[in-house]
């Protein structure tokens, strides 16, 4: 069996973090790709529950990830509500066209 | 009886003042100069029973300041020198009274002025009669604040205007040395009564004060800040310069400020405060020196000055030099003498000369006279009868007292003595010089005024008639028939009320002073006179061809223009302190520095940064991500830097530089 050190493991999770956070902040365009990212963090996350779980051979970090999955899940299908309608009212969903969220 | 008469012109002053409406011309000046009248009999039954029968009058009237060490009451104190200031004051005042009664009978705000002169007459009397240097203040400050509403009584006329704010000015220059004054003897004796002040003088002598971080003796500058004062007030050189610009008030204001009241209030202090000034002989010599000085320096320009009132005026500040050093030479009675003296013959100069602007039609400059003896030969007799006083002439009122100062000038035995006694003497010539040549401009001389005016001119009638010829009766006779009584051989006239100490005390030397010495003044005198005369009736072309000389001119100029003391004191001192005033305490610290640190700067720099720091609001999603990045970034960098360094570097520090750096950063250019 190959033993894996942890720290590559951990490296993968927060790389995909980081690219989750890049791809929130250097997005400009579509709004999907905000949602995606978002996705994409969580997923992150999830895998350095998992890791940790493993490493520390504790369920909890498992019930976590089943949280956090749920939880993803209904954020994704909020999300994607909100997108619909904002793109019934604005006929577009560029971000740069969000202006009017400053009072 | 003796508060009375001091509080008789304070309620003439009064009724003309506020029911000067209801009483009209006729009644406020009925009113007030029967007050003044009531006075100066009141103050010659004074004068009887104090000066005369030699018993002293002190009425503590109330108390006005008492706390702790401080007692200062209103208290009246009525010996020799009080009684003979109250008799010239009041005398003097209330013929000025009767003569403003015809001299402004046309001017319509009579009452304002007769309650002015009457509010005078009151303040001058407080001044003579306080029994402590706090009221006496009151009196000082009185003085000057009724000189300005009466320089300023036609407050029309913007000369008037800048007179008395400049005789204002100056006189508060000197206050304020005189309140430095009263304040160290109220720091150091713990009082300001004159009783106390005086008995325990003796024991200060040689005791330091710390003055501005130096050491000083103590009486000696407190005698110095009060002859500060009185160079204010009395116009010795340095501080002259509002005496003849005051001449822009009325005639009779003139009469009263020059005459009697206000410029001998100086020597009165110095003479009142001669138990201190006797222990102080450095100041004693300033004084000497500043008042030969004085009256040196206004003789030669009075000498060519063409405005009838302004030679007077010189006339004044030159006997007032006079007064001065005859002080500083420890003879304070003889300067008191003369004080009085002069008192009578210059209001009778002054009051004269108002007489001869009203003849002609308020002509005031003496080369547009000319040939007045014939039309108003009782004024012309009164002229030349005050003239004579003024340069001593023989057995007139000014030579008992002028010659007596000369004298002791010399008997002093010291430099200050000689150098106030050449001074002096040629000063005595350069006076009797410019009123001869007063008289002769005025009255003798061809005629060169408009014929309109000068065939218009007329004696006055009765109110300033009578005035003149009540003036002139004392200065022909007050000087002989009061010599011996005042400074008199071993007279016990002044009592406790002057104090001369032994060593400085000269009249025996002075009595007994080489014959020519004695003669000499006298002698310039006449010469002066004569040499005048003699100049202006037949050297005429002479006198034009001097002044149009190349160095006639230089010298007629710098007489003139008053050794341009004027034009140095605006250029230099005036223009000085406006520029700084406007430049640095205005420009720099008023509107710049307080103001960019105070409520504009500071208001304006935090709307500024307010307004940039909700300019990061951009409304765009993105940056609120990137911000939100940023700041977990640096929230996170801040707590490892703290894990790792907080031992050694106080992380308050970066806190604060990080809220200065909102300030200091350069101006965010958003639009």
């Amino acid at each position: 069996m190959v033993i894996l050190n942890i720290n590559y493991i951990l490296s993968i999770a927060i790389t995909l973090f980081l690219i989750g956070v890049l791809g929130l902040v250097l997005n400009r365009k579509n709004i999907l790709i905000t949602l995606m990212s978002i996705e994409l963090m969580l997923l992150a996350i999830n895998l350095n529950f998992i890791i940790f779980s493993i490493y520390l051979d504790d369920l909890t970090g498992y019930v976590f990830v089943l949280f956090i999955l749920t939880i993803a899940a209904a954020e994704s299908a909020i999300g994607l509500a909100i997108l619909t309608i904002y793109y019934r009212l604005k006929n577009n969903i560029r971000i740069d066209k969000i202006k009017n969220i400053k009072s | 009886m003796y508060l009375l008469l001091i509080f008789f012109p304070l309620i003439g002053s009064f009724c003309a003042g506020l029911f000067g409406r209801k009483l009209g011309p006729f009644g406020a000046s009925y009113i007030t100069v029967s007050c003044l009248i009531f006075a100066f009999i009141l103050s010659s039954f004074a004068f009887y029973e104090v000066a005369l029968l030699n018993c002293c009058v002190y009425i503590k009237f109330a108390p006005w300041i008492n706390s702790e060490m401080l007692n200062a009451d209103w208290g009246f104190l009525f010996d020799s020198l009080t009684v003979v200031m109250c008799c010239v004051v009041t005398f003097v005042s209330s013929i000025v009274h009767l003569y403003s009664t015809e001299y402004m009978a046309y001017d319509p705000h009579l009452p304002r002025f007769m309650s002015y002169l009457s509010l005078f007459t009151f303040f001058m009397l407080i001044l003579v009669t306080a029994d402590n240097f706090i009221q006496m203040f009151v009196g000082w400050e009185g003085v000057g604040l009724c000189s300005y509403l009466l320089i300023n009584f036609w407050f029309t006329r913007i000369q008037a205007n800048k007179a008395a704010i400049k005789a204002m000015v100056l006189n508060r220059i000197g206050d304020f040395g005189l309140v430095l004054g009263i304040l160290i003897v109220f720091v150091e004796y713990k009082a300001v009564d004159y009783a106390t002040v005086f008995a325990i003088t003796p024991i200060f002598t040689n005791k330091l004060f710390n003055f501005l971080g130096l050491d000083f003796d103590l009486i000696s500058i407190v005698c110095f800040f009060l002859f500060v004062g009185a160079v204010g007030k009395s116009a010795q050189l340095g501080l002259h310069t509002w005496l003849p610009d005051a001449m822009e008030g009325p005639t009779p204001v003139s009469a009263l400020i020059h005459a009697a009241t206000m410029v001998t209030a100086g020597v009165f202090l110095i003479a009142r405060t001669s138990p201190l000034f006797e222990y102080a002989p450095s100041i004693l010599s300033l004084v000497t020196v500043i008042g030969a000085c004085t009256a040196f320096f206004a003789a030669t320009v009075g000498l060519l000055q063409n405005d009838l009132k302004r030679v007077i005026a010189y006339s004044t500040c030159s006997q007032l030099g006079y007064m001065v050093f005859a002080c500083g030479l420890s003879n304070y009675s003889v300067g008191v003498f003369h004080l009085v003296n002069h008192a009578f013959f210059k209001a009778l100069l002054f009051l004269g000369a108002g007489s001869i602007i009203h003849a002609v039609a308020d002509e005031q400059d003496m080369r547009k006279m000319g040939g007045l003896k014939n039309l108003i030969p009782f004024t012309y007799s009164m002229m030349v009868i005050g003239s004579l006083a003024l340069i001593g002439f023989p057995f007139l009122t000014g030579f008992y007292s002028k010659d007596v100062i000369l004298e002791v000038a010399y008997g002093k035995y010291t430099s200050e003595g000689h150098f106030s006694y050449i001074l002096g003497s040629v000063g005595a010539f350069l006076t009797a010089f410019y009123s001869t040549r007063l008289v002769y401009l005025t009255f003798l001389s061809t005629p060169n005024g408009y014929k309109t005016v000068i065939c218009a001119a007329y004696d006055s009638s009765y109110q300033i008639s009578l005035s003149l010829l009540l003036l002139s009766i004392p200065s022909v006779l007050i000087g002989f028939y009061s010599k011996d009584m005042i400074i008199g051989f071993g007279t016990d006239f002044w009592g406790n009320a002057v104090f001369v100490s032994s060593e400085n005390m000269n009249r025996v030397d002075s009595e007994f002073i080489t014959h020519m010495y004695k003669i000499l003044p006298v002698a310039l005198s006449l010469l002066g006179s004569i040499s005048s005369f003699l100049l202006y009736l037949f050297g005429n072309k002479l006198l034009v061809q001097l002044k149009m000389s190349v160095l006639g001119k230089k010298v007629y100029n710098f007489l003139n223009k008053k050794w341009f003391f004027d034009k140095v004191y605006n250029e230099y001192v005036s223009q000085f302190f406006f520029t700084i005033s406007y430049t640095i305490t205005y420009k720099i610290i008023d509107r710049g520095i307080i103001e960019v640190f105070g409520p504009m700067g500071l208001s304006s720099i935090i709307t500024k940064k307010a307004w940039n720091i909700s300019k990061l609001q951009t409304g765009y999603l993105y940056h609120y991500t990137f911000f939100i990045l940023i700041g977990l970034t640096v929230l996170l960098g801040i707590r490892q830097f703290w894990l790792l360094s907080g031992n050694f570097v106080d992380f308050k520090i970066f806190s604060l530089f990080f809220l200065l750096s909102f300030f200091l950063g350069k101006r965010v250019q958003t639009h």
